[in-house]
């Protein structure tokens, strides 16, 4: 007896163009892409993409563009294993396979008209990013805006200019520090959690958004909590392993949440006494 | 509309041979010593109608072990989705692997759904068969209620205590389909529902809770041992082998892979079938891994039976088939597992006090 195929599931895949590469590090690159007939990507802030290279796999890449700008969107990627490696050879002018976007991202409705606070960790900002230029292109929209960014060194550090940008504006606290300082560096040196004592906040209306890696988290929270910021008012956004994207290959499963799905971003209180969360 | 029909016994390799004729027929054949596996069949002679759990299970049919999902041709930046199945009749399939097979159909139609599943699920006819025995040792159907058929099926058979008679549920359209083109069976006397009981009320006795919880407790058990020492205990234990979630009939998870032809040009994407016990499982890139330890990854796999879904789907993964422990090199047991939690939970209340 003979098998069927048909072609439609949900593995498809469309085609993505890189119009415009940048390095921003030794590791880091940053794609802009857009989708073949000029789609809009359609993605809320913080959420991710499954980006493909034929032969090689796909792997979960976060948004780092604001969905304001709709033509296109970015991904920032450090080299650190086999599609990333892959991402990083390829040219302006070359195609990606684009999934998604998936995941929940973050709670813009509930973030409107109250204060923020964005703490960013090394990489973290790269999905902060979205939400950061969403809501300064909406900046009216939200209370006071308050960015602490952290990084090892100023030779790490991710969009520059942009960063330059936010910290000139008159509507939004900047601060930012380095884990090791260089001769040139003129700012604060220390770890991030030592920022946010010196943050002046209302914590009642206060939603803070974290994002950076695993170790940081812990830290962070400890600080926030000391300051009287709700449980359910910090939100985190985790990484996790992924195949599928679609909530059942199970690699990014945390307790009884699929990253993918019921995340990447949760609030603490919703996560503070799972085991394999933080 | 209950609707019953007898099979004589006699018919019965007749049955399986016209069954054959309508579409492919799998059902479990002797393997060995002790050892069974779904297969296909042309005759009922080739059929093991009493037999212990198979090696795999029946969800080989539903999720193949290796599923091409798309094809791409690189130099057409061409990515063409690809959705393959057979029509099948699955015979024998005994209450806990219909459980099982109700676990997936339910995680793969949550949205986003799977449609590769769900295309291929429809495509397979399902042929239910009742244990009259207990099977060994290993098995837990009782204490997880997969012990008595409860649905998933579109023809169950029941063999009557005598065995000379297979009293038959029908309980789909497609069943009625299959009873009615085979035209072997017989409609069912006011006796024959009688011997249907008799079967039901000998179960009765033979089938007992297998550990020292019951079902209602299963689910509050699991979720309060995250620290218990057990899981200590499978740490040095285990092997990771991944032999327990091959065999499980709810395992669903998997890890997708590029294969790329000879041209460097067009290859194809597929998945198949992974285990949360090896340790690149929950990896991600730059090398942090959030279940390092063995007995952490025992810990999830549990929790993915008995604690988790029963929040996700109001039922328990673990359908008693009793694969993990009958396969486990390390003789890792769920009943062990399971009534060692208990006597933990003692000695804890015991010190409370």
């Amino acid at each position: 007896m003979k098998k069927t195929t048909l072609s439609e599931s949900e593995y498809i895949i469309k085609e993505g163009k890189i119009v415009k590469i940048r390095k921003l590090t030794e590791y880091e690159k940053s794609f802009e892409i857009v989708l073949a007939g000029g789609e809009s990507l359609d993605h809320e802030p913080g959420q991710f993409v499954m980006v493909s290279i034929p032969g090689v796999g796909d792997a979960p890449i976060s948004v780092s563009s604001s969905p304001t700008k709709r033509r296109s969107f970015e991904l920032v990627v450090r080299r650190v294993g086999k599609l990333t490696d892959a991402l990083h050879k390829l040219e302006e002018g070359d195609s990606v396979g684009i999934r998604g976007p998936f995941g929940n991202g973050f709670p813009v409705q509930r973030l409107e008209g109250n204060d923020l606070l964005f703490v960013a960790g090394g990489l973290g900002i790269v999905p902060l990013r979205s939400l950061i230029n969403f809501v300064i292109d909406n900046r009216r929209d939200f209370g006071r805006v308050n960015i602490l960014l952290g990084c090892k060194t100023p030779k790490d550090m991710l969009f520059g200019d942009e960063v330059e940008g936010w910290s000139e504006r008159l509507d939004v606290n900047f601060t930012c520090t380095v884990d090791k300082s260089d001769p040139d560096w003129k700012g604060n040196v220390g770890l991030i959690t030592s920022l946010i004592p010196g943050v002046n906040l209302d914590s009642e209306r206060t939603f803070a958004v974290v994002v950076g890696p695993p170790v940081m988290y812990k830290f962070v929270i400890k600080e926030l909590l000391k300051k009287d910021i709700p449980e359910n008012q910090i939100f985190l956004s985790l990484e996790r392993h992924m195949k599928c994207g679609v909530g059942k290959c199970g690699h990014c499963q945390i307790g009884e949440y699929y990253c993918c799905q019921h995340g990447p971003v949760f609030s603490y209180d919703k996560i503070k006494d799972n085991v394999e969360a933080l | 509309m209950q609707q019953y029909v007898t099979l004589e016994k006699e018919d019965f390799n007749e049955f399986i041979r016209r069954l054959a004729k309508i579409q492919k027929v799998v059902a479990p054949v002797k393997r060995g010593v002790k050892n069974f596996a779904f297969e296909e069949v042309t005759s009922g002679e080739d059929i093991s109608l009493v037999y212990i759990p198979t090696i795999l299970p029946p969800k080989k049919y539903f999720m193949p072990q290796r599923e091409e999902l798309v094809e791409y041709n690189k130099k057409e930046k061409k990515w063409k989705a690809k959705l393959e199945y057979e029509n099948l009749t699955i015979f024998g399939v005994h209450t806990c692997d219909l459980a099982g097979i109700q676990c997936l159909n339910m995680v793969f139609s949550d949205k986003p759904k799977d449609i590769n599943y769900l295309v291929r699920k429809n495509k397979i006819a399902i042929i239910g068969f009742e244990c009259n025995f207990y099977c060994d040792e290993y098995a837990s159907c009782k204490v997880v209620d997969n012990h008595l058929p409860n649905g998933g099926y579109d023809l169950f058979f029941t063999q009557t205590l005598e065995e000379d008679l297979f009293i038959v549920h029908i309980n789909t359209v497609l069943g009625e389909s299959l009873v009615r083109e085979t035209k072997l069976f017989t409609k069912t006397t006011e006796e024959d529902m009688k011997k249907l009981q008799a079967v039901r009320d000998r179960k009765k006795e033979i089938f007992k809770d297998e550990v020292n919880v019951d079902y209602k407790g299963l689910q509050p058990l699991y979720a309060k041992s995250f620290e218990a020492k057990v899981w200590e205990d499978l740490d040095k234990r285990c092997v990771a082998c991944g032999n327990c979630t091959n065999v499980c009939p709810t395992c669903y998870c998997f890890d997708v892979i590029d294969d790329i032809n000879l041209d460097l040009n067009t290859g194809v994407r597929y998945r198949r079938w992974d285990s949360c016990q090896s340790e690149e499982f929950a990896k991600v890139a730059g090398g942090e891994s959030f279940r390092k330890e063995r007995g952490q990854r025992q810990r999830h796999r549990y929790m993915r039976k008995f604690n988790y879904p029963f929040k996700n789907y109001n039922r328990y993964f673990c359908t008693g088939c009793g694969r993990c422990s009958r396969t486990c090199m390390a003789k890792i047991n769920l009943k062990e597992t399971t009534n060692s939690l208990v006597e933990e939970e003692k000695q804890i209340i015991g010190n409370e006090r």
